[in-house]
């Protein structure tokens, strides 16, 4: 059903590649068109960032899919256009949307060569995450899905550091594999059900065999996203060659994917596979929350250490989902949104001492809080907001997982809360090294607080974190219906009817 | 109306301090935030009075949802009722006081100082909405935010590398605790469907013989007490967890006061009174309450006895007078544990401050072998000085003999073992409290003048101005009188109307145990205590050889209390360097060898075949034709064979 009358996603997700579009035809000396490349894909973000927000008003919680647009597209194959949001996806498209403008700002100055094909790769970026929330047809959400990668190479392979081939092979192989299994997948769910409609596949309830088989070939390709341990090592190595925006995005949206995969996918359509598997999910997000913790704390460069504690946080959101129970959904959903808007302000941090210094040194810095307050206060809020302080974003989702991971076992919920230490030890060391102490380099004895043009890509990043750990049942809200249903509906799948599935699957594995 | 005043104003002042104080300056900074502390502080008091006079009754504030997610629903709200207005009660005026006082103690920092102020005010609101929660989860908010407030405030002086490393301490070690505390407060919400305190004390007759199997099957109520304990001890530094609070003395003695003394580290005392429903219901955890109150309160002590640094030996003193609030509660008397939670406020903040004077008068030294001898010089301080000794010691008539003695004849009374054991650590503590203090007194304030003049040349040692005076003159009378006001209200003949249900009912019989014990158990911790003061007169006066005579006498024996236990040393050895030594190997063996080494071993074996795969293409027909019919030869017996 569409109330509005108006194609309003296919809006929100054709209108930034119009925007590229338009940048393409910009003509003009290089200076010219880079000043009005900038002004271009800032004018095209907000508007589709303002169009976004009639979601926010006008979506009604707990009604099923929304703002549905559905055509024929091929029809031999049963495949359509079918665009739709719900409460799981509605808010990735709006953190999406919100995203994309601040990452255009936060290029502003820091880009200086090839602006115009960069502003167009965040604006083609821009199109596939939105048409990747909003597709309820699986081969349209496989196109996006896959799309995403092919701006974000480039963005770090053109627009990135040192080692940026070696990042990108590196993810390539990470990806390849799964990308593979996931399109069998795909294949074999259209052969069995007839369809690729997203709606449909949810209520077709698959062969306890096939759910296997099926359930490792999403994992194949969404754990590769989240990323779980252990095929995380790319995200790293991403994060440290990509530029400052490359990384925001890459962390506030793309690690969504993964995650937003086994809410759409695994979760609801193999309810039985995800039930078998969910010891192995727990185990694996246990590991990423202690393992990558650690390893964070080891780490001597500033991006490689927000990178895995990111790794870390979404361990957490694993966790979650696959308790199946309603607090644990709905905390793994709002750690994802909680998560999409801290680490992202967390790596414009580091993009903000880069940019002075050009250095991601964690041992070039120190003292900072002399010179920069300004920078200090924001940073300070993302990293007790990243430690999960009550108040704060990121504490929300973190109780939510701990209460619904203690309804499975006490021993998950305690090793699965430890990132409340071991978050601390890693998050607080990386202030404490670059905001106090003394300040000894000539180079920081001058160095500039946050520019006006920075305050106004923190304000509103602050103004969120603060508004979600204080009211988050703005946020909840949304979700919330579907989380509960999605709950329940696992739960009926579950139920005695299909029990001897239970065993038949563990035959199976064996 | 007054109430939500008096807890949120303090957010307001810190709110304009800190993001305006640039703006508005110091001055101004120090004007708002200490005008709305002291709203504040009047607030509160009047809601109390307003409380226990009867002229309004205890209920709650409904502020607004929180989180509404799956079932889960808490809200904010502000919980009015005789524990949480008698919290808030002190808090507000043992913070306004800091607040003023610190005008003048911080009046020689070359830094602008509104962020001080802010962080003092963001500290008093994040304690009174831990104070005033009505659930569990905004408890925690409160417990997480004063966390928060210390760690901001021990690492004040963020250039001082010993402080930003006590501030990291602080905070790491509180969340190991409060790990626990969170898992305790997920149990609750899987138990009783609720974390509000209303709905789990309605709850608990139909758990009482719920079990969960953890090493063994345990009651649940009894795994949630020791997990909520745990979280207490963190905060309240019990023995154990208790490394974070000396070195949280790198903060200006201000926040010593504030947070180190009088309020955040008595939170874990509050947490246990407020769950006494719960907790008494418990046996096996209030055994483990007392031993590890009263083993803390002993332990504390004997490091106190040693510690040359004037502030530290406070650090220690508070640590152990800590463990005596938790004797308290694991003997059941909940009430007694919060009458000594408040005497103890007024004095430790009392002797805080006046420690903060002396150093103020001797420009920073804090080291008492460096003292000696001013009592000529800031006669003032020194008076209250003794005021607070005087009330730490437990000698009558000033507060803490009518707390502490409540505490071991109620340890006594509660009639179990642990409770005894407790008793007998308190007795003990009581001698060492007593020898510490007079220790401290006639090191700092008698004697020879050992001042180093060198470095204080042209500095007379000053008497501190009236802004920090006044503060201590009212702690002074606070430490000299509240115990006796207070002890009828509190545990005395008017307790039941005065608590009204706030603490758990069950405790009114250890109160009233307390009546019938022989009464050499009253007078065991005054004749201690007497002859700690004796024993302090001996060595610091009457025979000034003998504490070095006995140092070298029982040298490990000073040595392990002068190094506190070595309890630092050991857990830099089994947690701390194996932690780092770990995360470098995971990170340089786990990710960069092994699972890098999958990719990157692909690539060099796809570049490798790649090369193999080019030798194959020789170029002669032979071989290929021959490689077609080897080919042809294997499809068709496979294909025979499995028809």
């Amino acid at each position: 059903m569409n109330t509005l009358g108006f194609p309003l996603l296919s809006l929100l997700v054709w209108l930034p590649l119009l925007g590229a579009g338009v940048l393409m035809l910009l003509r003009g000396d290089e200076p010219r068109v880079a000043a009005l490349a900038r002004w271009v894909a800032l004018a095209t973000s907000l508007a589709v960032f303002a169009a976004s927000l009639v979601l926010w008003f006008r979506f009604v919680p707990g009604q099923g899919f929304q703002f549905v647009e559905n055509h024929v597209w091929l029809p031999d194959f049963s495949v359509s256009y079918h665009l739709g949001v719900d409460g799981i996806s509605v808010l990735f498209v709006l953190l999406s949307t919100a995203l994309t403008p601040i990452c255009v700002l936060a290029s502003w100055e820091s880009i200086h060569s090839r602006v115009r094909e960069y502003m167009m790769a965040f604006l083609v970026l821009e199109t596939m995450m939105v048409g990747m929330f909003c597709s309820l047809d699986f081969v349209m959400f496989y196109m996006f899905f896959e799309g995403v990668l092919i701006p974000m190479y480039l963005i770090i392979g053109v627009w990135g550091g040192q080692r940026r081939v070696y990042a990108s092979v590196k993810f390539f192989l990470f990806t390849l594999a799964g990308s593979v299994l996931m399109l069998l997948a795909l294949l074999s769910m259209w052969l069995f059900a007839g369809t690729t409609d997203i709606p449909t596949l949810l209520h077709t309830s698959f062969p306890p065999a096939m759910q296997f088989w099926l359930f490792l070939a999403f994992l194949a390709s969404f754990a590769v996203k989240v990323p779980m341990w252990p095929v995380h090592t790319w995200l790293p190595d991403a994060h440290v060659e990509a530029p400052t925006a490359g990384s925001v995005i890459l962390a506030g949206v793309l690690l969504k994917m993964g995650a937003y995969g086994f809410l759409r996918f695994s979760v609801p359509m193999l309810p039985n596979a995800s039930a078998h598997f969910a010891p192995l999910m727990f185990a694996l997000g246990v590991i990423a929350v202690i393992y990558t913790a650690m390893v964070a704390f080891a780490q001597t460069d500033m991006k490689k250490l927000i990178a895995y504690s990111s790794v870390a946080h979404m361990g957490v959101v694993v966790i979650g989902i696959f308790t199946f129970n309603p607090q644990g959904i709905d905390g793994a959903i709002f750690q994802m949104l909680s998560h999409g808007i801290v680490s992202a302000a967390l790596f414009l941090c580091v993009g903000v001492v880069y940019d002075r210094i050009h250095t991601r040194e964690i041992a070039r810095y120190g003292g900072l809080a002399d010179r920069m307050p300004k920078y200090a206060l924001a940073f300070m809020v993302f990293t007790m907001a990243s430690v999960g302080l009550p108040g704060t974003a990121g504490f929300v989702g973190e109780i939510l997982v701990l209460i619904g991971a203690f309804k499975v076992n006490f021993w998950l919920a305690l090793l699965g809360g430890s990132g409340m230490i071991l978050g601390a030890i890693y998050a607080l060391s990386l202030y404490r090294r670059v905001i106090f102490g003394r300040i000894t380099r000539d180079d920081l004895k001058s160095i500039l607080d946050l520019s006006p043009r920075e305050v106004a890509i923190f304000l509103p990043l602050l103004a969120l974190t603060l508004w979600m750990g204080v009211y988050p049942s703005s946020f909840t809200r949304f979700f919330d219906p579907d989380a509960v249903a999605l709950s329940a509906q696992h739960m009926a799948a579950l139920a005695p009817p299909h029990a001897g599935i239970q065993t038949k699957l563990a035959e199976l594995a064996r | 109306m007054l109430f939500p005043i008096a807890v949120f104003a303090p957010l307001l002042g810190a709110a304009i301090a800190g993001l305006s104080g640039r703006v508005i300056g110091d001055r101004a900074a120090q004007a708002v935030t200490i005008g709305l502390m002291i709203a504040a502080a009047a607030c509160g008091i009047v809601t109390w009075v307003a409380l226990i006079t009867g002229v309004t009754h205890a209920g709650t504030d409904f502020i607004s949802d929180w989180i509404v997610a799956g079932g889960f629903h808490v809200n904010w709200a502000l919980r009015y009722d005789a524990l949480s207005v008698t919290m808030v009660a002190m808090v507000t005026f043992i913070a306004t006081l800091i607040h003023i006082y610190s005008i003048g103690y911080m009046g020689h920092e070359e830094r602008p100082t509104y962020r001080f102020f802010a962080y003092l005010s963001l500290f008093s609101f994040a304690m009174l909405m831990l104070v005033t929660a009505n659930n569990l989860l905004q408890l925690f908010f409160g417990w997480e935010g004063v966390g928060l407030a210390s760690y901001l405030l021990i690492g004040y002086w963020y250039d001082k590398p010993s402080a930003c490393a006590a501030a990291i301490k602080a905070f790491v070690v509180n969340r190991i605790a409060d790990l626990f505390f969170a898992v305790g407060i997920a149990m609750l919400f899987a138990t009783f469907g609720s974390i509000g305190f209303n709905s789990i004390f309605a709850g608990l007759g139909a758990h009482l013989q719920d079990r969960i199997s953890l090493f063994g099957s345990h009651h649940v109520l009894g795994v949630i007490g020791l997990l909520l304990f745990i979280g207490a001890m963190g905060k309240s530094a019990q023995i154990g967890l208790h490394v974070w609070l000396p070195d949280a003395m790198e903060g200006p003695t201000p926040v010593s006061a504030l947070i180190h003394a009088a309020t955040m580290v008595t939170a874990g005392v509050f947490l246990m009174a407020r769950m006494s429903p719960l907790i008494s219901l418990a046996a096996p955890v209030l055994a483990v309450i007392a031993i590890i109150g009263g083993t803390t309160a002993l332990f504390a002590a004997t490091i106190g006895c040693v510690q040359t640094d004037i502030k530290r030996v406070i650090a220690y003193s508070t640590c152990s007078q800590l463990g005596y609030m938790f004797v308290a509660a694991g003997a059941g008397a909940f009430q007694v544990s919060i009458f000594h939670l408040i005497t103890h406020a007024f004095f430790k903040a009392l002797l805080f401050l006046g420690a903060g004077s002396v150093i103020h008068a001797v420009h920073g030294e804090q080291d008492m072998r460096k003292m000696g001898g001013l009592w000529r010089n800031i006669p003032v301080t020194y008076a209250v000085m003794w005021v607070g000794s005087l009330a730490l010691a437990g000698i009558p008539p000033f507060a803490g003999y009518y707390s502490k003695d409540a505490i071991l004849e109620a340890a006594y009374a509660a009639g179990n073992a642990a409770a005894h054991y407790g008793y007998w650590c308190g007795v003990l503590a009581a001698f060492l409290t007593a020898f510490y203090s007079w220790r401290l007194l006639l090191m700092t304030f008698h004697g020879k003048s050992r001042l180093e003049h060198a470095s204080h040349a042209g500095h007379a040692v000053h008497e501190s101005p009236l802004v920090m005076l006044v503060p201590l003159l009212l702690l002074a009378t606070g430490a000299t009188i509240a115990g006796y006001l207070l002890k009828p209200w509190f545990i005395g003949a008017h307790q039941a109307t005065y608590w009204h249900g706030a603490i758990d009912a069950a405790s009114a019989t250890v109160l009233a145990a307390m009546e019938h014990i022989p009464g050499w158990v009253g007078y065991a911790p005054l004749v201690a205590g007497l002859s700690g003061v004796a024993l302090a007169y001996l060595m610091y006066v009457a025979a000034p050889g003998l504490p070095a005579r006995l140092a070298s006498l029982f040298r490990p024996i000073y040595l392990l209390l002068l190094n506190k236990w070595y309890v630092d040393e050991i857990y830099d050895v089994i947690f701390v360097r194996p932690y780092r030594y770990l995360a470098g190997k995971l990170w340089q063996i786990g990710d960069v060898e092994l699972i890098d080494g999958v990719p990157n071993g692909l690539a060099a074996l796809a570049a490798d075949a790649s090369g193999q795969v080019v030798r194959l293409q020789t170029g002669s027909m032979a071989v290929y034709a021959f490689t077609m019919l080897i080919g042809l030869v294997v499809l068709i017996s496979t294909f025979l064979l499995f028809r």
